[in-house]
């Protein structure tokens, strides 16, 4: 049995090898780079598709040169077909969403700091978690496989509606193996997370050193126990339907496609499956995700700005118990995105009270946010500024969300700009600026350095303003019925709005060209900034307690023991205005919540 | 075989006196007025809860293919139930008596580690018999596959047939990791260095699969 006098942890030795160092690395804080590297590079992917379908929209015969070596048959003269604009928009939305908003905010930061946030010496089953970035990596190359494979990637969206993407190539190119690829991408992803999950919820639970009981976690480390609560049960339903699409197209099975149904002047030969059933399984997963995605970015932004700010939130319970019921409601609220669907109508009520019901704890942590910030003498740097622009972007998407949680309104509104402004402004953008607080936040901890500042903060302001002149004139576009996934506007309604998705284009090109002064600081950061302090920020939780970057088993042998709640700033101590959580200082505890 | 250490003697404490704040979440890590030598330092084990989270993973994708099933069969009007293979019953009777095999293999491993140490009790013996039974489990499971193709039922044939393979053989690959499990367990306990926690963990999984079987059963037999 366990050694009663040290915490449980995972022992393994420090890595000799090269490749146990570097690659099959069972060290978290490796396993956390590499994440972070993975969504990166999925980034970077998804931001180059979302510039070819911008192009196209603003200016749809404009041919893009080498536009061809991605689809064989899908850029005839280098100008985009509306085949490939799709199958374009769907990996950008794949990737992004799996493979960005998923990994980096939730598997990258998670997997680095949960430990050290409880200060342990590593996850419970270090090879599960190797396990877990090498399986979302072979995700990772599946997806990009679909690239290469017969008529090139699934056209179908993200959310892959049946019947479409369950009849096979009838219905389009990438129809046919390209969903199965896509559907197999994305079950052995989800297989990647859970494997995630496994690690991040024990540890959280049972691997906490001394004195560090659950309140006295910090609000990220929370998050992520959230997040993985919610990735457990909802990647786990994703992972079925997935199996059941893979089956109506290899096993002719018949779970997604109805009787006699025609696609394309063919008769398919499925019978009795159900259409809707394929949407109740994936937005049961989908919703949650919008979660996944979004919770982490709350639980850093708050870190970074209690840091700056150098007090606590006005309530770290509320917060806490916020994130919480944002959980269990993204569960209730699934069928929001279905009323259109053919649903009965009562439903949609049912699930537009939760939705509107979702508002609540959305709204008690934006007010706990900015009532912490009111008279708070805030620090300003890229991570603080990042942190607030995630706030600004958090509220723009939730006003617009009142209108979508409406079934009489969103019936106006649904697939048309209004709801990619939506969800872009939450999900989105507020989750990748979530990410990049985090990043110029932890970045001295993570790789031992610091970033250029003056850089980050260029960079801020490009991103800020950018963002908003992306996604705020596509509010406009849809009130004006611009209907998404259209490739081109022809000369009906839509076509006096092509000047509107010009302007965005070019945002969205120098957006994405901003983007380019975070990567050059990040790998020049990386490998030549200036060495970090174990401490540049003043912060109280346990990962400023090691070094940065810190050692194999994160604490160098020490036990670590808590004494503290994770902020205790805005106190008289030794050290100035805070007192680290494993210093046993005494000080006044105000702060200390009753 | 003489393995582990006994298991410390502790009785966690929860809350810890009237009116106290209640930190402490799942353990009582903060000590009421900040005597944190005073505070009892057994950590549990992780393999405790990470077996739940694996629990509830399965628990909800069988869920979802529960929930999948029932609209199907509602949804349409090409359902035809099937009668079930006769030998699924003797496979059910198989893998509950792996169950009690399993705790009778347990007991014993607490009765060597808490008293006397005698290799008669032999612990490993009845998780060799509990593997056995689950290689058995499988093979007739096998077998009832062989007797539907027989009659003629495939897994295309109908969205019952379909069910029944896609959840038997689910539920199939779900054990055979379980007897993975068991290799992993058996491996430690001839090493002498099995932990308590390690078996008990893989004994959960083990009659989690037995209550799932029972309830796919009735899934695949009922008429919805």
């Amino acid at each position: 049995m366990h050694d009663t006098s040290a915490p449980a942890a995972a022992h393994h030795g420090p890595p000799t090898t090269f490749i146990r160092k570097h690659v099959f690395s069972l060290d978290h804080k490796v396993i956390g780079k590499q994440y972070y590297d993975l969504g990166l590079a999925a980034v970077l992917i998804g931001m180059v598709l979302s510039w070819l379908m911008r192009i196209h929209l603003g200016w749809t015969n404009f041919a893009i040169p080498g536009l061809h070596l991605l689809s064989k048959t899908g850029a005839p003269g280098d100008v985009m077909t509306p085949e490939l604009y799709l199958q374009l928009m769907t990996m950008h939305a794949t990737f992004m969403v799996f493979f960005v908003l998923t990994v980096a905010p939730f598997a990258a930061f998670g997997n680095f700091f949960i430990p050290i946030h409880t200060g342990a010496e590593d996850m419970p089953f270090p090879h599960f978690n190797m396990m877990s970035f090498w399986t979302t990596f072979v995700a990772f190359c599946v997806m990009l496989l679909s690239f290469f494979v017969g008529d090139g990637p699934t056209l179908g969206g993200w959310t892959q509606y049946a019947p479409l993407s369950a009849v096979g190539s009838v219905a389009g190119p990438g129809q046919g193996a390209g969903v199965v690829i896509w559907a197999t991408s994305i079950a052995i992803f989800c297989v990647g997370q859970l494997f995630g999950s496994l690690n991040f919820i024990p540890n959280i639970l049972d691997l906490r050193c001394k004195g560090l009981s659950m309140w006295r976690l910090p609000l990220p480390t929370w998050a992520w126990f959230i997040t993985s609560c919610m990735g457990l049960t909802s990647f786990s339903v994703l992972m079925p339907a997935c199996v059941l699409l893979i089956l109506d197209h290899v096993a002719g099975t018949s779970f997604f496609v109805a009787s006699n149904l025609v696609i394309n002047d063919q008769l398919q030969p499925h019978s009795g499956g159900s259409t809707l059933l394929w949407q109740h399984l994936f937005w049961f997963f989908g919703h949650p995700e919008v979660y996944i995605a979004i919770v982490p970015g709350m639980g850093i932004v708050s870190h970074v700005l209690i840091t700056n700010m150098r007090k606590p939130m006005l309530s770290h319970r509320v917060l806490v118990y916020s994130f919480g019921a944002l959980a269990v409601l993204s569960y209730m609220v699934y069928g929001h995105h279905m009323f259109v669907s053919g649903m009965n109508p009562v439903s949609s009520i049912v699930f537009s009270f939760p939705t509107l019901l979702i508002t609540i704890p959305s709204t008690i942590i934006v007010l706990i946010w900015i009532g912490s910030l009111y008279g708070a003498k805030l620090r300003i740097n890229s991570a603080s500024l990042f942190a607030l622009a995630f706030i600004s972007l958090f509220i723009t998407g939730g006003v617009s969300g009142f209108f979508l949680a409406q079934p009489s309104i969103q019936i106006l509104l649904h697939a048309t700009y209004f709801v990619v402004a939506h969800f872009h402004f939450t999900m989105a953008i507020a989750s990748v600026f979530g990410i990049f607080s985090g990043t110029y936040f932890w970045f001295p901890k993570m790789w031992g350095r610091m970033m250029n500042e003056t850089l980050g903060r260029v960079h801020f302001w490009c991103s800020f303003v950018g963002v908003y002149c992306i996604f705020m004139p596509m509010h406009y576009l849809g009130l004006a019925g611009n209907v998404r996934r259209y490739s081109s506007f022809p000369a009906d309604y839509m076509s006096p709005l092509v000047g509107v998705h010009q302007f965005i284009t070019i945002a969205a090109l120098f957006t994405g060209a901003a983007q380019l002064i975070f990567l050059y600081n990040f790998i020049h950061s990386r490998f030549w900034g200036p060495p970090a302090p174990d401490n540049p920020w003043q912060g109280t939780s346990l990962e400023w307690s090691t070094t940065s970057p810190p050692p194999w088993d994160n604490f160098g042998g020490r036990h670590m023991v808590v004494y503290h709640d994770p902020y205790q700033y805005g106190v008289q101590s030794s050290k100035g205005d805070y007192v680290m959580q494993d210093s046993p200082e005494q000080v006044k505890t105000e702060n200390e919540e009753p | 075989m003489a393995t582990t250490v006994v298991p410390p003697k502790i009785k966690p404490r929860r809350s810890p006196e009237p009116g106290h704040p209640g930190n402490g979440g799942f353990r009582d890590l903060v000590p009421t007025h900040g005597n944190l030598p005073a505070v009892q330092d057994y950590a549990p084990v992780p393999s405790k809860s990470a077996i739940w989270v694996v629990i509830a993973a399965i628990a909800m994708s069988f869920a979802a293919f529960t929930s999948a099933l029932v609209v199907r069969q509602g949804a349409s009007t090409d359902w035809h139930h099937l009668t079930l293979p006769p030998i699924l019953y003797l496979n059910t009777l198989v893998l509950l008596a792996s169950g009690v095999t399993l705790e009778i293999a347990r007991r014993r491993v607490a009765v060597f580690m808490g008293g006397p140490r005698t290799l008669d009790l032999n612990p490993a013996r009845w998780l060799y018999i509990t593997a056995f039974l689950g290689v058995v489990f499988v093979a007739g499971q096998y077998v009832a596959w062989l007797q539907l193709r027989s009659e003629g039922l495939y897994l295309a044939t109908n969205p019952n047939s379909s069910f029944f393979y896609l959840l038997t053989a689910i539920h199939a690959l779900h054990v055979l990791g379980g007897l993975v499990g068991l290799t992993y367990v058996l491996h430690k306990l001839h090493r002498v260095v099995l932990r308590r926690s390690t078996l008990d963990s893989f004994s959960y999984y083990w009659h989690f699969m037995g209550i799932l079987w029972v309830y796919l059963l009735l899934l695949l037999w009922m008429k919805i």
